[in-house]
């Protein structure tokens, strides 16, 4: 039981950095229709700006971590300007390819600036497992938990409340009739890349935090996919819910089952629970049916 | 005052579509624009709005002018920041938000957003069904409900001018008459001026003070809406009160003879 527990938790802290990046990708898919696959490399470049700060620069990780943030802001504002805003009209295919060329040079980018061993963030939280119940929990998977969670909050309270947030989710829904509203359908994108580039970041942060950083944190972009697809690649609350259910998928999967199968299970778990859901549900579990009335 | 200028518009670089429109809307006006499928109505509405420039439609000749300033080179958001606001066809509601957020929407490009809370009442007094429907997701209501909360999210813009096209598609007639004694108070109330585009032109020229007919990018007939409705060929081609199903071209017959009898 103790076992299953700690698996729980642990997945509940891993499905909530999915559940963050899930969000951006959703976010950019959601208002323009662009698969983003260098949603992965922002979540890198967003945990090696920090580290750099923190280690390099001897900034304090708190006001590192902010620097980081108002850095993705104007990360996403500017790939948006120079890589996306120039293909607005073009076939959605060659959005997509650039995508995926903007992915290469923003790794690229990475290994020239930071190379490719694993770094390790300072010790910030203490090591001494906080007890809840009779669960341990280890005090940087707690505020990791902490964070996203207030994240994912804040992020939902700006999409229902905020004018920029209900233009956003307007715009996604009727591009032409948001533009008939004055509503800045430039800027509605602009938005959805640097809330995205934010998202990524924050988890990139929490992930180094947790596990250190190296290359292949940029494969969380690729690990996000079954999350989005299981909570439909349009909605938002899916990506929240989709994040949790396969991290807390993914944990369990591997808990139980490698033993059995000398590991790699959870790489394979999400994909197996994803195909089942969407032989059920095509839309993914939240994915919003188009409204039809007759 | 909304006047356009002998406009032309031409798609793709290539399909021209209007061929010299002239029409104007002063303050606080109600004014009709009809004409059959395919005219050019919607295309006149788009070219005040700016939204034809979405789909690489482009003014070419003429001059579109608002209170004195030329619009046919600004943006859409600029033209709504400016008073103009169009409520497309087909009531293009914001399926997934609730009624309440399609409000603020339209709302979206004012600068006193104190005052957007009493607007919102002020849109629910003219349609109260919708206060009762304002936290359901709007691609659920009936076409009616939707045709008014696309009226009630134009007015949430405190436009000058609202370019209305076919508020009464798909409406069964006692809706149509109710939408249309709102507009007509919203008119009077709130001293919104309207161009609306119709097929139903009775209902149209019920309200409006001045109408302008058109067929095939031009504007074939204009004169004060009682005017309109007593001329035969109005009533024959667009009252339907005559036989129906005869497929003359309006224009075809006799033009030049009607041309002079309405534009002098
Ligand atoms: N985006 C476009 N590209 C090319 N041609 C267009 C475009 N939009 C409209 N047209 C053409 O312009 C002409 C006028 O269209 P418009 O939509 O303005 O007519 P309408 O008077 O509003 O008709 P309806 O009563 O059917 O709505 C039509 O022949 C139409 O095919
Ligand atoms: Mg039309």
């Amino acid at each position: 039981m103790q076992y299953f527990i700690q698996l729980i938790v642990t997945g509940l802290v891993l499905g909530s950095v999915y559940a963050m990046v899930a969000l951006g990708f959703v976010l950019i898919y959601k208002s323009s229709s662009v698969i983003n696959f260098a949603q992965g490399e922002l979540v890198l470049i967003g945990a090696y700006m920090a580290l750099w700060l923190t280690v390099s620069l001897h900034i304090p990780f708190l006001l590192s971590f902010i620097i980081t943030l108002i850095f993705a802001v104007f990360l996403g504002f500017a790939i948006e300007k120079l890589f996306l805003r120039p293909m607005i009209g073009e076939p959605i295919l060659s959005v997509i390819m650039l995508t995926i060329g903007l992915s290469v040079f923003l790794r690229g980018l990475v290994i020239i600036l930071w190379g490719t061993e694993t770094r390790v963030f300072p010790q910030i939280f203490s090591e001494t497992p906080i007890k809840i119940g009779f669960v341990r929990i280890s005090q940087v998977y707690l505020w990791s938990l902490i964070l996203s969670v207030i994240f994912l909050v804040i992020f939902t309270l700006f999409f229902k409340y905020t004018d920029i947030g209900i233009a956003m989710r307007a715009t996604a829904d009727d591009q032409t009739a948001a533009l008939s509203m004055g509503i800045s359908v430039k800027k509605v994108f602009a938005m959805a890349w640097a809330v995205a580039a934010v998202v990524a970041a924050v988890g990139g942060v929490l992930l180094g935090n947790i596990n250190g950083i190296n290359i292949s944190v940029a494969n969380f972009g690729l690990r996000v996919f079954p999350v989005v697809i299981l909570g439909g690649l349009d909605s938002i609350p899916g990506a929240i819910v989709g994040g949790f259910t396969i991290g807390i998928i993914e944990n369990l999967a591997s808990g139980y089952l490698d033993p059995y199968f000398g590991g790699g299970v959870r790489e394979v778990a999400a994909f197996v629970v994803l195909v089942i859901i969407l032989m059920i549900k095509p839309y993914g579990l939240f994915g919003l049916e188009r409204i039809e009335r007759v | 005052m909304l006047v356009l200028n002998n406009i032309e518009v031409i798609y793709n670089q290539v399909i021209l579509v209007l061929k010299g429109v002239s029409l104007e809307v002063p303050d606080g006006d109600i004014r009709a624009l009809l004409g059959a499928n395919g005219a050019g109505k919607t295309t006149t509405l788009k070219a005040i709005s700016g939204l034809l420039k979405e789909e690489d439609g482009e003014v070419t000749d003429g001059s579109i002018e608002f209170n004195g300033e030329r619009i046919d080179k600004k943006s859409a958001e600029e033209i709504v920041r400016m008073g103009i606001f169009q409520v497309m066809e087909g009531r293009r509601v914001f399926e997934h938000l609730t009624v309440e957020e399609n409000l603020r929407a339209g709302a979206y490009t004012r600068r006193d957003k104190k005052n957007v809370r009493r607007d919102m009442e002020m849109v629910y007094s003219y349609f109260p069904r919708l206060k009762e429907l304002r936290h359901r997701v709007a691609g659920y209501l009936s076409g009616g409900e939707q045709q008014m909360l696309a009226i009630g999210r134009a007015l949430m813009a405190r436009p000058k001018l609202m370019l209305l096209d076919e508020p009464s598609l798909g409406l069964a007639p006692l809706l149509v008459k109710e939408i249309f004694d709102i507009i007509q108070r919203i008119n009077k109330e709130e001293g919104v001026g309207i161009l609306i585009v119709e097929q139903n032109a009775m209902a149209a020229l019920n309200i409006a003070s001045y109408g302008y007919i058109m067929e095939n990018g031009r504007i074939v007939m204009d004169g004060p809406a009682d005017k309109l409705k007593e001329n035969p060929d109005v009533k024959e081609f667009y009252l339907g009160l005559t036989e129906v199903g005869k497929k003359k071209s309006f224009r075809e017959v006799k033009h030049y003879k009607r041309r002079k009898r309405w534009l002098t």
